[in-house]
C-alpha cells in the first residue's frame, strides 16, 4: 500500500476520534446536534476512503448511506424535534466538563494499549482502524452516561454506532450484510426514538430522563 | 407439495414473516388472536419436521443438533404463549388498556419477534445472527412500552438503551472475531460463517479472539439479564403485557444465552485462548446472588418472578461455565424447564393481575381460597421454580450442584447458598400470596387454563421421567458443547 494512502486513512479515523471528544464537550443541544452531522460527515469520507483503498465498491454505498441518513436527515429530523419542543438551550450533565474530558483521554489511551497489543498479527490499516474504532465507542459510552437529556444519549448511541462502522469498513474483505444491517437498524432506532421522545415529551413536559426515573414502579 | 420437498427451515421464518405482514392489514381483535394462534400453530409444526427432514446448513442457515432443541422449544412457548394472549388480551380491550389500533400493532410485533428469535436461532452467519438478535430488541421495545403509562415508557426506555448498547458490544465482537478469521479463512462471507469458523478456530491469534469474546459476553450477557447488565430486565417484565414477559423470560433470554454458548464453542475450539468458563461462572454467580437477595425486597408481582429469571439464567451461565459432559446436560435441561415453568407462571401471574386489577404483592392474598384454579396453579408453578421436587426443576438444579461439587466444592457451596437464599424468597412470598383470608376484588376469573397446566404438566413429567431418547439427545448436544 502507497504510505500515503495510509497516512489519509490513519487522519481520517483520527479525526472520528477528535469529533467525539468535540461532543463530550457541546453544551448547548443545537451545537450537539451540528457536531453529531460533523462526525457521521468524517464517518463517510473514511469509509470512502477505505473503499478506495481496498477497491471494495460496496463500501461506497455504506458512506453514502452515512453522508445522507447520519449527517443530513437525521440532524435535522433532530433539530427540528428540538426546537419545536423548546429545549435548545443547554445540555444537563451529569459530571462537569473537566473530569469527562479527562476520563476521556483514559479511555482512548486505553483502548489504543489494548487493540494494540491484541492485533499484532493482522494489518495495519484494520489495526490502527480497530484502534480508534474501540475509541470511538468508549467515548460514546462515556457521553451516553455522562447526558442527563433524553436527545443527548440518543447522539451518544448514534456515535457508538459511527465506530462500529468504522471498524467494519476497516476489516478487510467484511460482507456487505453486516454493513447495511447495520445503517438500517440505525434508523429503525431512530424511528423508535421519535416516537419514544414524542411520547416522553407528552408525558413528562420534558426529555430529561432524570423525570423517567421517578416514576420507577417500585416506589409507593 | 410432498414431504421431501417441504422445506421446514424456511417455514418457520416465513411463516412468522407473512404473518406478520397479514395481522398488521386485518380489522378486529378476534379474528387476529386466531390468525396468530394458528400461525403460531403452523410454526410449530414446521419447526417438529425438522426432526424428520433436516436440511444441509447452507452459508446462512443451519440446523444442527444443538438449535434444533431451541427451535422447537421457541415455537411451542411461542404457540402456548399465543393462546394465553387470546384470552389476556380480550380482557385487556374490555378494561380499555389496549385499543383495537394497538392490539393490530401488537399481533403484528409479536409474529416479527417470533421471526426474529427463529432467525436468530437458525442463522449459521456471525453477522446475520446479530441482526436477529438485534430486530428482536426493537420488536420486544416496541411490546413493552404498548401501554404507554409512565411507567412503561420508562422500562421501555430502559431496555431500548441498555439493549442497543449491549447490541452494539456484541457487534464490535462479532468484527473481531471476523478480523481473528479473515487471515486463515479469508475475506468475505466464509468468515462470517459459523460452520467454517469452527473447523478453522484452532488457528486464529488467540488474543483477538479473548478481546472478541469479552465483547461477546458481555453484549449478549446484557441480554441474557446477567448481572451487572441486568437492570433493564426486571422493569421490562413487569410493565409490559403479560404474555410480552412470558416470552421475554422463556424464550429471549434463551435465544442470547443459545448465542453465547455458539461463540463459546469457538473459544474452546481454539486451545490457546483463554478459557470461557471461569468468566461465565463469575457472571452465573453474581446474578444468582444478586437476584437472590433481590428477590426479598420485591412488592410487584411481576417484578418477583422477573428476579427470579436472573437467577435462574445465573444458574443456567454457571452450568455451562463448569462445563464438561454432566454440567453442560444440566444446563441444557434447566433452560428447558425454567423456560416452561416460568412462562406458566406468567399465564398465570398475567389472569391474577387482571383479576385483582393490581399486580402489588400487598393487594393479593388468599389466591387458593378466593380463585382455586389460578391459585393453585401458582402454588404449583412456584414450588416448581423454586427447585422443589418433583418438578424438572429439582432435577436440573441437583444435576448442577452434584457436577460442581465433584470438581468446585467451594464453587458449589456459593451456589447452593444462593439456590437456598431465593428459595426462601420465593416462599415466602407465596405464603402470603396464596393462603390466608382473602383479600380485594373476587370476581371470577374468565381464563383459560389449557395453556398454562400443559406446561406445568410437561415440567411435572420431565421430574417424575426423562424418556430415553431424549437423554441421549441432551447427552448428544452436551458433549458438542465441550
Amino acid at each position: 500500500m502507497h504510505p500515503l494512502a495510509f497516512d489519509i486513512a490513519h487522519m481520517l479515523a483520527g479525526s472520528m476520534v477528535l469529533v467525539s471528544f468535540m461532543l463530550l464537550y457541546q453544551n448547548r443541544m443545537l451545537g450537539l446536534l451540528s457536531v453529531f452531522a460533523l462526525h457521521a460527515l468524517v464517518l463517510s469520507l473514511s469509509v470512502s476512503w477505505e473503499a478506495f483503498i481496498q477497491s471494495a465498491p460496496h463500501l461506497y454505498i455504506t458512506a453514502a448511506i452515512a453522508l445522507v441518513v447520519k449527517a443530513l436527515i437525521i440532524p435535522a429530523a433532530l433539530q427540528r424535534i428540538v426546537r419545536r419542543l423548546g429545549i435548545h438551550r443547554t445540555v444537563e450533565t451529569v459530571v462537569g466538563i473537566g473530569p469527562t474530558m479527562l476520563a476521556g483521554i483514559g479511555l482512548v489511551a486505553l483502548s489504543m494499549v489494548l487493540m494494540l497489543q491484541v492485533t499484532t498479527g493482522t494489518d495495519a490499516l484494520a489495526r490502527e482502524d480497530l484502534a480508534f474504532a474501540l475509541s470511538v465507542v468508549l467515548l460514546g459510552l462515556l457521553m451516553m452516561v455522562s447526558r442527563r437529556n433524553a436527545v443527548g444519549q440518543v447522539i451518544g448511541l448514534m456515535s457508538i454506532e459511527n465506530g462500529l462502522i468504522l471498524a467494519a469498513a476497516g476489516a478487510k474483505g467484511m460482507p456487505l450484510v453486516v454493513e447495511i444491517s447495520v445503517a438500517f437498524s440505525v434508523l429503525v432506532a431512530f424511528m423508535v426514538i421519535g416516537i419514544f421522545l414524542f411520547r416522553i415529551r407528552e408525558r413528562f413536559d420534558t426529555v430529561d430522563v432524570q423525570a423517567l426515573e421517578s416514576s420507577r414502579g417500585e416506589l409507593q | 407439495m410432498n414431504l421431501a420437498s417441504f422445506d421446514g427451515l424456511n417455514a418457520i421464518l416465513s411463516i412468522p414473516l407473512a404473518a406478520a405482514v397479514l395481522l398488521a392489514l386485518l380489522p378486529g381483535y378476534r379474528s387476529t388472536a386466531l390468525v396468530n394462534v394458528a400461525a403460531s400453530l403452523v410454526t410449530l409444526l414446521a419447526a417438529l419436521t425438522l426432526f424428520i427432514a433436516r436440511p444441509k446448513a447452507g452459508p446462512l442457515l443451519l440446523v444442527d443438533d444443538l438449535n434444533i432443541v431451541f427451535i422447537v422449544l421457541n415455537s411451542f412457548v411461542g404457540f402456548t404463549t399465543s393462546v394465553f394472549s387470546a384470552s389476556y388480551i380480550a380482557h385487556e380491550l374490555e378494561t380499555g388498556r389496549l385499543t383495537p389500533t394497538y392490539l393490530r400493532f401488537y399481533h403484528a410485533m409479536f409474529q416479527a419477534m417470533m421471526f426474529a428469535m427463529n432467525l436468530a436461532l437458525v442463522a449459521n452467519n456471525i453477522g446475520l445472527m446479530w441482526v436477529a438478535v438485534e430486530l428482536a430488541t426493537l420488536t420486544t421495545v416496541l411490546m413493552v412500552g404498548i401501554y404507554r403509562t409512565p411507567a412503561a415508557l420508562e422500562a421501555a426506555w430502559k431496555y431500548f438503551i441498555l439493549g442497543s448498547v449491549g447490541i452494539a458490544l456484541a457487534l464490535f465482537g462479532t468484527i473481531l472475531v471476523y478480523v481473528a478469521a479473515q487471515p486463515v479463512v479469508g475475506e468475505g462471507l466464509d468468515a462470517m460463517t459459523w460452520t467454517v469458523l469452527i473447523k478453522h478456530v484452532a488457528g486464529f491469534d488467540p488474543a483477538l479472539l479473548n478481546v472478541a469474546f469479552v465483547f461477546l459476553l458481555l453484549g449478549y450477557g446484557t441480554k441474557v439479564g446477567l448481572a451487572p447488565m441486568h437492570a433493564w430486565l426486571p422493569d421490562a417484565h413487569a410493565e409490559g403485557p403479560t404474555p410480552i414477559s412470558a416470552v421475554l423470560s422463556g424464550l429471549l433470554l434463551n435465544v442470547a444465552l443459545y448465542v453465547v454458548l455458539r461463540f463459546k464453542m469457538l473459544m474452546a475450539a481454539n486451545d490457546a485462548a483463554l478459557a470461557p468458563g471461569p468468566l461465565m461462572v463469575s457472571m452465573g454467580l453474581s446474578s444468582l446472588a444478586l437476584a437472590a437477595f433481590m428477590l426479598y425486597r420485591r412488592r410487584d408481582l411481576k417484578r418477583l418472578f422477573a428476579y427470579s429469571s436472573i437467577e435462574h439464567m445465573g444458574i443456567i451461565t454457571f452450568a455451562f461455565g463448569m462445563g464438561g459432559p454432566l454440567a453442560n446436560f444440566a444446563g441444557l435441561l434447566h433452560m428447558t424447564m425454567h423456560s416452561l415453568t416460568k412462562s406458566g407462571i406468567f399465564f398465570a401471574v398475567g389472569h391474577i393481575a387482571q383479576v385483582k386489577g393490581s399486580q402489588k404483592i400487598a393487594d393479593i392474598r388468599g389466591l387458593t381460597a378466593s380463585h382455586p384454579a389460578l391459585g393453585w396453579s401458582l402454588v404449583i408453578g412456584v414450588m416448581a421454580i423454586a427447585g422443589l421436587p418433583p418438578f424438572g426443576i429439582f432435577m436440573s438444579e441437583f444435576l448442577v450442584v452434584t457436577s460442581s461439587f465433584a470438581r468446585q466444592p467451594l464453587l458449589a457451596i456459593l451456589l447452593v447458598a444462593g439456590v437456598l437464599v431465593a428459595f426462601g424468597a420465593l416462599l415466602l412470598r407465596l405464603n402470603g400470596l396464596a393462603f390466608g383470608a382473602p383479600d380485594g376484588r373476587l370476581a371470577p376469573v374468565k381464563a383459560s387454563y389449557a395453556p398454562l397446566a400443559t406446561h406445568l404438566g410437561l415440567v411435572l413429567a420431565a421430574g417424575l421421567y426423562l424418556p430415553a431418547p431424549l437423554v441421549t439427545w441432551f447427552q448428544n448436544v452436551a458433549s458438542l458443547l465441550g
